[in-house]
């Protein structure tokens, strides 16, 4: 009966991190285990961070527009880590035209402005590799 | 069109509250109000304790300045964009500067890698300067630059502009932001740890004081605050706490105090509960007026005078249904007139999504447009003092403010409030409980929890593009091996030297300029000395 748990990532030099706040509480009061990584990482600190917490998935926040700089990065070093079951979604300002380049590289939701929180919640709690979390899909 | 099924329409009828949480009837009368004194508390517009404004004639005399942040991609291009603006009828500038400005990195640094020009104007050097303001003499503008852990670095740039133009420095006039409070509160914009950051804030008054008179050496920012998540009374609070922090700084740095506080001013934002802000903006001043006489004792009435900016709340902007943001930014601009801004950025339609395109931010320049020239609203001076529930709530923000002063004083004052997380745990408490009712409608959002279009209506956005970045990185490159190596290198010792003493740093700093030093080179210098800031975060 383990609780899915979640890294909320805000990568780049944005420190704007309302968003990434409000939702690693939804999350959390969701039934989550939440472990929000603060200012600043790197993709190296990202992927670290969700090796060492064996996380079952990566929430990453982004509002400066570097977002298609910073998933690549985060998507290779994941799959170098053998990391490649753990979900990531990507929320904050994304333009429509980067959605299906953002999907193609393996980021399963995009969660742009206005999204409601309970839409994310269910989205994690449903995308999760259900062989990770056996007891969040009964 | 049609209703999202899973909320419920608000009822007109539930029980009014203000954003700050305070419940309200649905009329005031007499009784609210009599504990109110006119001549101490509120006075004709232009006298203590400027309630009702800091002019006699309120905009009577000169309206207030339309100033548009605007900054993207190279300096040539946003070059274009103010000369636009300009040509438009603006009547002052204001650059909004990139993250690896922002934060003290130059284009080719590792941190910078898809930022470069992404969120504002890419400066890392004098060069950079001059293409920024090209064809635009300083002594004939004011400008507003939107700055904050580098804010000595980029003002020694535009003061070394200034000098190349032949423009006498006491002539400039404009504002720096240059407000770090802020930044470990809201935005999180910062370099150094606190105080060494205050003390680059008190050596840019003190060299102002001197050298720049009519120069706003700080912009004292709510705004961020707001946006992060605050109440108006947080907003109100906090700002002026911090305006509080930073005169006690200089006062302990040796400033007699009506030698600087007359260059602070203020800068608020101007959001959705209408009334409430109105009255956000009077208490603000009548505080301001009281702390300054009361507390610092100043004298010199442009002291207690609380002058500000106001832009219009980005954060209430959506991305649905982009064009009723037109509608949303004119209420909240109303507001802040009838507030008595000093100066105003009024958001474009499609900034929930992008950065404005040319057409947009001409259409948020227009709306100001048209409440200063056609809605009459200018002509009176704080034309609702005296209602009821206008003065009621003022009175209860002032009260409010002052037990947040009050918590924290007790706390040591606002950097022992920061290290130990208190303001910025106070905003994201709001931050979750608004978006806890905006997800149960009790908070309605016209297009997001409201009558939501299931067609969605695309409306063009400013695509920057690559192009940008590349430029700036050759131009850097270019820099770096055209320029005097030597002399970068000993004016950038010099400042790790005088950083370690306690020397003003602005005259160090413009030496670095002058040998074109970049922002990251004389960010760097400093980070050898102080280190950085990391902060623990609080959810």
């Amino acid at each position: 009966m383990r609780k899915i748990r979640v890294i909320i990532a805000k990568p780049g030099l944005d420190g704007h991190d309302r968003g990434a706040k409000v939702i690693a509480r939804s999350l959390r009061d969701a039934g989550m285990e939440v472990i929000y990584t603060g200012l600043r990482q790197t993709p190296e600190q990202i992927v670290e961070a969700a090796l060492q917490e064996d996380a079952d998935a990566i929430g990453v926040s982004i509002l400066s527009g570097a977002h298609n700089h910073i998933c690549p990065r985060i998507m290779t070093l994941l799959a170098e880590k053998g990391l490649d079951d753990v979900l990531v979604v990507v929320g904050g300002i994304i333009p429509d035209v980067d959605v299906p380049r953002l999907r193609e590289i393996g980021i399963e939701g995009v969660f742009q402005p206005g999204t409601p929180m309970q839409a994310i919640v269910d989205f994690i709690t449903s995308h999760v590799r259900s062989e990770r979390v056996p007891a969040s899909h009964s | 069109m049609s209703r999202s099924p899973d909320r419920a329409a608000p009822s007109t009828t539930a029980e009014p509250r203000t954003s700050s949480g305070r419940r309200l009837r649905t009329v005031y009368g007499a009784p609210d109000v009599a504990g109110i004194v006119y001549t101490d508390d509120l006075n004709d517009p232009g006298h203590f304790p400027f309630t009702r404004g800091i002019h006699e004639t309120g905009y009577g005399g000169k309206l207030w300045t339309m100033r548009q942040f605007s900054g993207f991609g190279t300096p040539a291009e946003t070059n274009r964009r103010y000369r636009e603006l300009l040509a438009a009828g603006g009547t002052g500038l204001s650059v909004a500067f990139d993250l690896p400005t922002l934060m003290g990195r130059d284009p080719d640094h590792d941190l910078s890698l898809g930022e470069v020009g992404k969120c504002g104007v890419s400066v890392a050097s004098l060069p950079d300067m001059r293409r920024l303001f090209s064809g635009i003499a300083l002594d004939q503008i004011t400008t507003s630059m939107t700055i904050n852990s580098p804010a000595a670095m980029i003002f020694a740039m535009y003061l070394v502009l200034a000098e190349e133009q032949g423009a006498d420095w006491s002539q400039l006039s404009g504002t720096l932001q240059n407000d770090i409070l802020k930044e470990y509160i809201a935005q999180k914009e910062y370099i150094y740890p606190p105080r060494p950051s205050m003390r680059l804030v008190t050596d840019v008054f003190a060299f102002c004081a001197d050298r720049v008179p009519r120069w706003n050496t700080i912009s004292v920012s709510g705004y961020h605050i707001r946006e992060a998540g605050a109440t108006a009374l947080q907003e109100l609070a906090f700002t002026l706490r911090n305006g509080i922090e930073y005169l006690e700084h200089g006062v302990d740095a040796g400033l007699e105090v009506d030698r600087f506080a007359p260059r602070l001013s203020f800068f608020f934002n101007a959001h959705n509960d209408f009334f409430e802000e109105i009255a956000k903006y009077r208490a603000a001043r009548k505080l301001w007026a009281s702390v300054m006489r009361d507390r610092f004792g100043a004298s010199d009435e442009r002291s207690l005078k609380l002058r500000f900016h106001a832009q219009t709340a980005g954060v209430s902007l959506t991305a649905q249904q982009p064009y009723n943001n037109v509608v949303r930014t004119a209420l909240q601009a109303m507001a802040a007139v009838l507030g008595g801004a000093n100066s105003l950025h009024t958001n474009a339609l499609d900034e929930a999504l992008a950065l404005p395109t040319r057409e947009a931010a001409l259409l948020a320049l227009r709306t100001q447009q048209i409440i200063a020239h056609e809605s009459g609203t200018p002509a009176w001076v704080d034309p609702l003092g005296g209602s009821y529930f206008v003065e009621s709530l003022t009175h209860d923000l002032e009260a409010g403010a002052r037990s947040y002063f009050d918590e924290i004083d007790a706390r040591g004052g606002m950097i022992p409030a920061i290290e130990a997380g208190y303001p910025q745990r106070e905003i994201a408490n709001s931050a979750y409980q608004h978006q806890q009712a905006i997800e149960s409608g009790e908070q309605p959002l016209v297009g997001v929890n409201q009558y939501v279009d299931d067609a969605p209506l695309a409306v063009p956005t400013l695509f920057i593009d690559e192009e940008a970045a590349k430029q700036q990185l050759d131009q850097i490159g270019h820099l770096r091996t055209t320029r005097d190596g030597a002399r970068v290198a000993g004016a950038l010792d010099a400042l790790r030297v005088a950083a370690a003493g306690s020397t003003n740093l602005m005259p160090l700093l413009l030496d670095a300029v002058r040998a074109e030093a970049t922002v990251g080179e004389m960010c760097d210098a400093l980070r050898d000395v102080w280190g950085e800031y990391e902060e623990t975060p609080a959810l």
